[in-house]
């Protein structure tokens, strides 16, 4: 039997080694009660969160801990019970200071018992309502809170809700598990997702994966035949294969993989009438407006050579990296980078003191196989990265020119369409860190004003 | 406080495993059956050729980049390939001196001084051969080996090439030294025949470029369009009139396949956009034949691809990739209907005061 083509994005892409096997296989597992979680209060895209608590305050499970701001942010709970010991600053992989609080929690509080909610008789206000409340943000790694996701500017006509089970990054397998481990779940967050956006009747929801992933399309294709409701009231759901290509997670490029529409450069993508939500955030939309449970834990895949038993775990937001990696039964020594998120574009973390927070999807712990530690060479104008990029653009170009100080006129290279994927740099020979090149160009021209 | 074991970087923190060494030793690998044959047919010294054109061209890197202050690099193999490339452009009866005075132009003059690596005008082999056409006529003209001679005889036979012959004496004197048409373009395809060292054999150069696609080094786009072009313009001007000539001729004489796939492809004297790529090879393989028709030179692959150098970044600059999306047309100004009317007038004066 012909295979039929797999829809994919058209423009560029790279395949790196996947390493998924390293944790694929391992099922989600609950992390034990760690004694101290460090609590950022900026766990998303936006302004951080409004600490309400003082030290010495006693939290139940699920309580405020922050505020949302005011314009863009979310706000953040306690993910257990227990007493606040300090409201201080806490380290952070991109700013790296923001405001946290330091939760002690109780180990003899019993945890909290979630009862399912009728959420079927509640309007698509109330519902977005619960997902602002419950701190739901993207779960994907960008952390942009998703009520306002969930919002389009009302001239804009939205047709398709795309579900974000792409998981593109190597290593990282936090999704990949809760796709098959909580099908059903993502079916009905699915459903509360359509229900939001008003699309129930005249829309669709299309779950995108990519066929490396075999089981979890199976599984999540099960769990729509299995869902009652999906028939009864008639939606359009359904499950995309995609062909496994790098980076294929972004969302214009899985835009224009599942509908052919291409987002216009700085536009939303409601201009092509699509929202787009990752398969994590699916399950935390369930469990807000399901179960009325605020954002508080996550599944988060460590993984990489230097770790000695890769795992996925359930932990609490605000769980040190420490405690994570004396669980997975600490590094190896040949251990060389810890990077937060996904190999191609998560952060190196300079030690263990940071946290868990409802962004990361992963820790990767890197031996000095797994990752270029070596310097870079000169542009030899070989090209690859040219036909590598996802967005048309010319990274060598702009490389060049920032190698000589030169950051006017980079930006007709395309530089304010670059989302960083880093698929120039994989594909360069030389190892340019063209990425590292294009954000201190940004950071120029927003200097310059 | 960071923890010393932990290395920080911007990201991507997964690399591809091609590396700029391995790119220039791949190359070197699919070039080197042509000098085993080579060596075979004029004898060993081309060895000693190509060992002279490599040592010196690795010697004056490693000086330069010594005397310039940066970091040593011959490991990468690029001055190694320079140094191969550059004896695969010389007769192989030339005195040594040549192949040693080629690298020392290469790597100083056309490499280093315009900056080393990826900064280089011209492809530095081709240029290398220029600067010697002119420095050292003779021997660069006349300095062919017939191939066996030196199975035999104890000194090398001067001999043509087949397109000197096509030249000056047309195609009938050609075949006359060299067989039958079926016969001799045999012997042009394997590469028996007299020509620059590494020029000769049709067969193993198409297979090393071959190779170099297969391992995504390059790319079809200039080898085909050169090719191609070649081919077609030998077509319809090789012959005694028009559309009677034989594009197989012209693409197995000469320096054709060598130029396509090992010359006109380096990265950086050659565009890098597909589009470009094509306008790029169509203009070499033109280039190629206009000299080969009307200069005063009976082989003109070295000139053509050197001409396409000096209009690298033209064409470069004038291809751009394909975006992904346009961004969204600017909101139009709110009174769109009316001025609409006016304006057309306007414009039209406008545009007839700028034409007095």
């Amino acid at each position: 039997m012909p295979t039929p083509q797999l829809a994919t994005f058209t423009l560029g892409g790279v395949h790196p080694p996947g390493h998924k096997d390293l944790s694929c296989t391992v099922p989600i597992e609950a992390l034990p009660l760690p004694e101290l979680l460090t609590i950022p209060l900026l766990q998303h895209f936006g302004a951080p969160a409004d600490p309400v608590v003082a030290a010495k305050q006693v939290v139940a499970e699920g309580d405020l801990l922050g505020a949302a701001p005011k314009g863009l942010g979310a706000p953040v709970h306690a993910p257990v019970a227990g007493t606040v010991k300090r409201v201080t600053t806490v380290p952070h992989p991109v700013l790296g200071k923001v405001r946290g609080v330091l939760l002690e929690p109780d180990p003899a509080a019993a945890p909290r018992a979630y009862a399912p909610l009728d959420w079927e008789s509640r309007t698509p206000q109330e519902l977005l309502a619960r997902i602002r409340e419950a701190g739901v943000v993207g779960m994907g790694g960008a952390g942009f809170p998703t009520h306002v996701k969930l919002s389009p500017p009302p001239d804009l006509t939205v047709d398709t809700l795309l579900i974000n089970g792409v998981e593109c990054e190597s290593y990282v397998t936090a999704d990949h598990r809760v796709m098959l481990e909580r099908s059903a779940d993502l079916v009905a967050g699915v459903r509360m997702l359509l229900r939001v956006l008003g699309l129930e009747r005249k829309g669709r929801a299309v779950i995108g994966i990519e066929n490396n992933k075999p089981d979890a399309i199976e599984a999540v294709g099960r769990a729509i035949a299995a869902d009652p409701a999906v028939a009864r009231d008639g939606l359009d759901m359904s499950v995309l294969p995609l062909a496994v290509k790098y980076p294929q997670g972004s969302e214009k490029q899985l835009i224009e993989a599942a509908t052919g529409r291409r987002v216009p450069a700085g536009a939303l993508p409601a201009h092509v009438g699509c929202v787009v939500q990752n398969v994590g955030t699916a399950v935390a939309v369930y469990e807000a407006c399901g179960l009325g449970r605020n954002l508080t834990h996550r599944v988060v895949t460590l993984t990489g050579r230097g770790v000695a038993r890769p795992a996925n775990l359930l932990c609490p937001v605000g769980t040190p990296l420490s405690v994570l990696v004396e669980h997975v039964g600490g590094l190896s020594d040949a251990a060389v980078k810890v990077v937060q998120g996904g190999p191609m574009m998560g952060f190196a973390l300079a030690d263990l003191s940071y946290t868990v927070t409802k962004q990361s999807n992963g820790f990767l712990f890197l031996t000095r196989e797994e990752t270029d530690l070596s310097d870079f060479g000169p542009c030899i104008r070989c090209g690859r990265c040219l036909a590598a990029c996802p967005m048309g653009l010319m990274p060598n170009e702009i490389s060049i020119y920032m190698e000589r100080e030169r950051f006017e006129g980079t930006d007709r290279f395309g530089l304010w369409d670059c989302f960083e994927c880093g698929s120039c740099a994989f594909v360069c020979p030389a190892k340019r860190p063209l990425v590292q090149f294009i954000r201190v160009a940004k950071l120029k021209l927003r200097q310059k004003g | 406080m960071s923890d010393p074991r932990f290395h920080v970087s911007v990201s991507p923190h997964l690399r591809d495993t091609a590396t700029i060494g391995s790119i220039m030793w791949t190359v070197s690998a699919a070039l080197a059956p042509q000098l085993v044959l080579a060596a075979w047919i004029f004898g060993p010294r081309v060895l000693l050729l190509a060992a002279v054109s490599v040592g010196s061209c690795v010697l004056c890197e490693a000086a330069m980049q010594r005397g310039l202050g940066k970091k040593v690099t011959v490991r990468d193999g690029s001055a190694v390939l320079t140094g191969l490339l550059l004896a695969y452009v010389l007769p192989p009866g030339v005195p040594l001196t040549l192949p040693f005075w080629g690298g020392v132009f290469a790597m100083c003059i056309a490499k280093h001084l315009f900056g080393g690596l990826g900064a280089n005008f011209f492809n530095p082999a081709l240029i290398a051969r220029a600067f010697l056409a002119v420095g050292f006529p003779v021997a660069m003209t006349t300095a062919w080996i017939a191939p066996f001679a030196w199975h035999g005889a104890a000194d090398a036979v001067s001999t043509a090439t087949p397109l000197y012959l096509l030249k000056h004496y047309g195609a009938a004197a050609m075949f006359q030294q060299y067989g039958a048409h079926a016969e001799a373009l045999r012997h042009f395809f394997l590469g028996i025949r007299p020509g620059c060292v590494g020029e000769t054999s049709t067969l193993l150069l198409l297979l090393g470029g071959l190779v170099l696609i297969w391992r995504r080094i390059i790319t079809w786009h200039i080898p085909a369009a050169m090719l191609g072009t070649a081919a077609l313009l030998a077509w319809v001007f090789g012959g005694e009139t028009l559309f009677t000539g034989d594009p197989l001729l012209h693409l197995v004489t000469g320096g054709m396949f060598l130029g396509a796939f090992f010359m006109a492809t380096d990265y950086v004297t050659s565009p890098s956009q597909p589009r470009a790529k094509l306008l790029y090879g169509v203009g070499a393989g033109a280039l190629t034949m206009l000299i080969r028709f009307k200069g005063g030179y009976p082989e003109g692959v070295c000139y053509a691809i050197l001409l396409m150098n000096c209009l690298n970044p033209v064409i470069e600059n004038a291809f751009r990739p394909k975006r992904f999306a346009a961004p969204l047309p600017k909101p139009e100004p709110k009174p769109a209907a009316k001025p609409e009317a006016k304006p057309a007038p306007d414009a039209s004066q406008k545009d007839g005061e700028g034409r007095k």
